[in-house]
């Protein structure tokens, strides 16, 4: 610690520490432009000037480190003139277009200008002008306004790790730019929004859609991924206009992935419901909420009477709010089913008896980037978690060693110390050999059953290299992706990763799947454990089994089942032949049309109050931003008078908080405890495949009903990438096919043809088709062996 | 399939010869450093291509070198040396910075773009010249200085650039 003198007060400071993060730290303003505290120091922009002790010219506070008995004035003669100065300087070829500009009101440049500028300008001379680039549907360019800070520059280089924008030329005629217009690829690219202190970049979606000074700011928790990251909904009239990220260090920092900022966009679909529907003698007809309810009340009791409460199902998206979820199950039970998932990506629930109390992270968030050694298995981290990745990218910089195994050689934007690519046939035998691998050291233990089935297992040297780093490093973890929880074998994926984790110390966890996942488990929408993982006698079907052995009646929170399940023609075949199936849905389809026979519509993200329960088990509870549109309702209200008119004791709800607390208690302390949750497999068999594995990712922005309708993210590289059939150049040779040209694709019996994309990623004996596209929907199941040919 | 990358081996643009002597200037620095040589690489690439560089081979220099396309855009962007457009087979380069324009700089400019009927960044229908204004080229001295090809020349008039240019093939 030193002792500084700012101003004429004196103030402690870290040793080391610049200038401006001891003013910052104090709340003394020093203007600024380059200096962005998540990113390397530019000093470019001079914009930070200050008058130091001894020092013949005013320094940089960004650039200058403290030192004991320093002297530094902010606000004297000498650096208001810097400060003034430079402003004149930055001013000089930035055109005065404030009017129009949609940064107008919270420009970093005009506020400092108003703060440290002259009010008059001596420039007469002409300005530069810079053409703009079109750098995709998210951000909208004018560079004319750029001041070369190159704070997205250095965010595109140290942050999304993709170096896409970068300054050519110099002097005046530096220009910031992808070069060649390309789109930009990143899933985090929408922060530098933020960043740019001007309106050179600004959200394209928002473009000169309202005055930052017409908003009214209100926090709420993102919708999307597993961090649950802190957001503010930016509003006017009673419409969410755009969304910003919150900070909170140990979660999202001061960033959010492109998915939880534009995905708004969604809220105001075309497909919005907006009053209760139910089909009555084959029509629909819109109604209003008493009778709807009353006439879905109706028809559930009629199947609950006449086929018995197990032909009766609930399933709910894990976007939902806990309490939305609690409620939901609390319906099912009290109808008597226990036929109760969110589950809808998963085939494998084998084990779940013995899984953890919910898919646990197995440390904080924000420890991932302190660990050393990493092992991912099956998971497109880039795309699944983006700011998860961030973090583990960080530790990758720090040199901690990140080994993945995945059916598919994703990209990631760090360096990957060993990459194993597996089909998801030898998965299994990969696994087995790691974990063989591990054993053979002495001195280490394994239950003796899981011994026997090891023993007949043979390491390979590239298995024994793995082990060989998994058991370096202090800090070290295991983790499952999605492309894991949706194998087929999970079950035994589940046990290997456990035994790993034993045998070589390290913790392990999951990486989570939807905003609420957790919470999902924890309101005991499962079939095997009500709430707080409270094990059960009866046991309910799960997702999969309700879905394809097809029950009389269901009802459905928040989802499109035949693109959020694991085998959507078939959710979608057992869906039509039900009697009676309510959807609580924010939107109507015709595919919702073709099934149900009412139609609720629910209140989205912003809407509504609640709480998401995120990967480390953080409880976060919000409150409706805005009001939910037209004749729409919060869910959790729906299900509370839903409960009353089936008679169900226990819906006397006056607030969401109410269920919370009820919820809460019933949790309590209890922690889920990975290492232990898992179950010795039956066998190590690996899967037979006839022709070529299909392999299914569900991309980026598919996830869930409310970002498939987001339509800029529709527009982006990942989006359009989803679509078609994925198979490697070399093995599309053999088979006569071309990029573009459109191949027939056969699984299952069912015969569809897609565009085919050549995709060096997806290994030889694979085909890679992604989930949640309506286009392919008829393939059905996640996994399997497919036939492709030319059409 | 992310954009950001160089097409993988596109450095093959790059001839054998090129390659060896990037090779060379790859050498002088740490193995973990090979970007370090992306002017020299830049430069023998230019030469390679008649004077000039294509975005497919920055992007080939990008992949040889292990860089993101856009860095390697970076430098040959600011530097007035790489050009970005084809050139004349003698690219004259005069420089218009204050000695030179004190010394009369301004009059070669008028003379040459008159005499050659080119304007900067421009060349010749034959193709012989092209002209380009540079910055300060370090030799005030001498100035109006003019740099053709890698000679320059000094203390000009209109009269000796006549002279200087009837001599050049
Ligand atoms: S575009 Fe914005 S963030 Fe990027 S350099 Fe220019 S002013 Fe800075
Ligand atoms: S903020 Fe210090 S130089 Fe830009
Ligand atoms: S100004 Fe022309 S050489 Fe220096």
């Amino acid at each position: 610690m030193v002792t500084i003198e700012i101003d004429g007060k004196p103030y402690q400071a870290e040793a080391g520490a610049m200038l401006i993060q001891v003013t910052d730290a104090n709340g003394i303003d020093i203007p600024r432009f380059c200096y962005h505290k998540k990113l390397s120091l530019a000093a470019s922009c001079r914009m930070c000037l200050v008058e130091v002790e001894k020092a013949p010219k005013p320094m940089p506070a960004c650039a200058t480190p403290v030192m004991d008995g320093m002297k530094v004035w902010t606000r004297s003669v000498k650096a208001l003139a810097a400060q003034k100065a430079v402003m004149e300087f930055l001013l000089i070829n930035h055109p005065l277009d404030c009017p129009i500009c949609d940064q107008g009101g919270e420009c970093e440049l005009q506020d400092q200008a108003v703060g440290y500028g002259k009010d008059v300008s001596r420039y007469a001379e002409g300005k530069r002008v810079v053409f703009d680039k079109n750098v995709g549907p998210l951000i909208a360019t004018e560079m004319t306004r750029c001041i070369h800070c190159t704070r997205c520059v250095r965010f595109s280089q140290e942050i999304t790790g993709l170096q896409e924008l970068g300054a050519t030329g110099r002097g005046e005629h530096t220009i910031i730019g992808t070069f060649i217009e390309k789109n930009v690829a990143s899933e985090l690219s929408g922060n530098v929004i933020d960043l740019c202190p001007v309106g050179a970049l600004t959200s394209k979606p928002f473009r000169f859609a309202a005055r930052a000074w017409e908003l009214q700011q209100r926090e709420t928790i993102a919708p999307h991924d597993a961090l649950g990251s802190n957001v503010d909904v930016h509003i006017r009239r009673n419409q969410v206009l755009r969304v910003v990220p919150r900070e909170n260090e140990a979660i999202n920092e001061v960033w959010i992935a492109d998915r939880d900022r534009f995905s708004y966009e969604g809220l105001t679909a075309l497909d919005r419901l907006t009053s209760p529907m139910i089909k009555k003698d084959g029509k629909w007809q819109a109604t209003d909420w008493e009778k709807a309810l009353a006439y879905a009340a109706e028809g559930l009791k009629e199947v609950v009477k006449k086929q018995g409460s197990q032909a009766f199902g609930a399933l709910a998206s894990p976007t939902a709010t806990l309490e939305e979820l609690y409620l939901l199950q609390k319906v099912g039970r009290g109808l008597g089913s226990a036929n109760l998932d969110h589950r809808l990506r998963q085939v494998d629930f084998s084990d779940q008896d013995d899984a953890p109390l919910f898919p646990y992270l197995g440390q904080p968030i924000a420890n991932l980037e302190t660990c050393d050694t990493v092992l991912v298995i099956g998971s497109h981290l880039r795309k699944e978690q983006p700011l998860l990745n961030h973090r583990l990218r960080k530790a990758a910089l720090r040199g901690a060693n990140i080994i993945v195994i995945n059916p598919v050689d994703y990209e990631f934007n760090y360096p990957v110390a060993h990459t194993l690519i597996s089909s998801p046939a030898t998965f299994v035998e990969d696994l087995a050999g790691l974990a063989k691998a591990l054993w053979e050291n002495p001195g280490t233990l394994v239950p003796t059953e899981m011994q026997k089935l090891l023993g007949t297992v043979s390491a390979k040297d590239n298995h024994k290299a793995i082990a060989q780093a998994l058991r370096t490093g202090k800090r070290r973890a295991v983790l499952l992706g999605q492309l894991a929880t949706a194998h087929p074998q999970f079950a035994v994926i589940r046990a290997l990763a456990a035994v790993m984790a034993k045998l070589s110390g390290t913790s392990l966890g999951y990486l989570g799947e939807a905003n609420n996942t957790s919470g999902a488990w924890l309101a005991g929408m499962l079939p095997h454990r009500g709430p707080a993982g409270l094990p059960l006698q009866t046991i309910g079907l799960d997702a999969h089994s309700m879905l394809t052995q097809g029950l009389k009646g269901y009802l459905l929170l928040g989802l499109e089942p035949e693109l959020d399940s694991w085998n959507g023609a078939a959710a979608l075949a057992s869906l039509k032949k039900a009697e009676f199936v309510v959807s609580f849905s924010a939107y109507r389809t015709p595919t919702i049309d073709s099934y149900a026979k009412v139609i609720l519509p629910i209140a989205l993200f912003a809407e509504t109050s609640g709480t998401y329960v995120n990967v480390e088990g953080r409880w976060q509870s919000f409150t409706g931003a805005v009001t939910p549109p037209g004749e729409a309702r919060p869910a959790w209200k729906i299900l509370r008078v839903l409960g009353n008119l089936l008679d169900l004791a226990g819906f006397e709800y006056m607030s969401s908080e109410e269920v919370r607390e009820e919820l809460r208690q019933q949790v309590g302390e209890k922690r889920p405890n990975n290492r232990l949750a898992w179950k010795i497999p039956s066998s190590l068999t690996t899967l037979a495949v006839k022709g070529l594995q299909r392999i299914t990712e569900m991309p980026i922005y598919s996830t869930d009903a409310l970002v498939r309708r987001a339509s800029s993210l529709q527009k982006t590289v990942d989006a359009t990438l989803a679509n078609g059939i994925h198979i490697h150049p070399q093995l599309a040779s053999q088979k006569n096919l071309s990029q573009g040209n459109s191949a027939r694709v056969r699984q299952n019996g069912a015969t569809l043809t897609l565009p085919v994309v050549m995709d060096e990623r997806v290994p030889q004996e694979s085909v890679l088709i992604y989930a949640g596209q309506l286009a392919n929907l008829e393939l059905g199941e996640w996994y399997g062996g497919v036939e492709v040919s030319a059409a | 399939m992310s954009t950001r990358m160089p097409k993988p081996n596109s450095f093959q643009l790059l001839s054998a010869d090129s390659r060896a002597q990037i090779d060379h200037w790859i050498a002088k620095y740490p193995p973990d450093q090979k970007q370090s040589a992306v002017m020299a690489a830049l430069m023998i690439t230019q030469e390679a291509n008649g004077g000039w560089l294509t975005t497919e081979l920055m992007d080939a220099v990008a992949d040889y070198l292990q860089m993101s396309p856009i860095a390697v855009y970076e430098v040959a962007t600011f530097y007035s040396m790489y050009e970005l457009k084809p050139v004349g087979k003698h690219k004259i380069c005069v420089c218009t910075n204050l000695s030179c324009m004190l010394r009369g700089s301004e009059e070669l400019v008028d003379h040459l773009q008159k005499k050659l009927g080119v304007d900067f960044g421009e060349i010749t229908p034959d193709k012989k010249f092209s002209l380009k204004s540079v910055e300060c080229l370090g030799a005030c001295g001498g100035a109006p200085v003019v740099q053709i090809g890698k000679n320059y020349y000094e203390n000009l008039t209109p009269a000796k650039v006549d002279e200087i240019l009837a001599g050049l093939e």
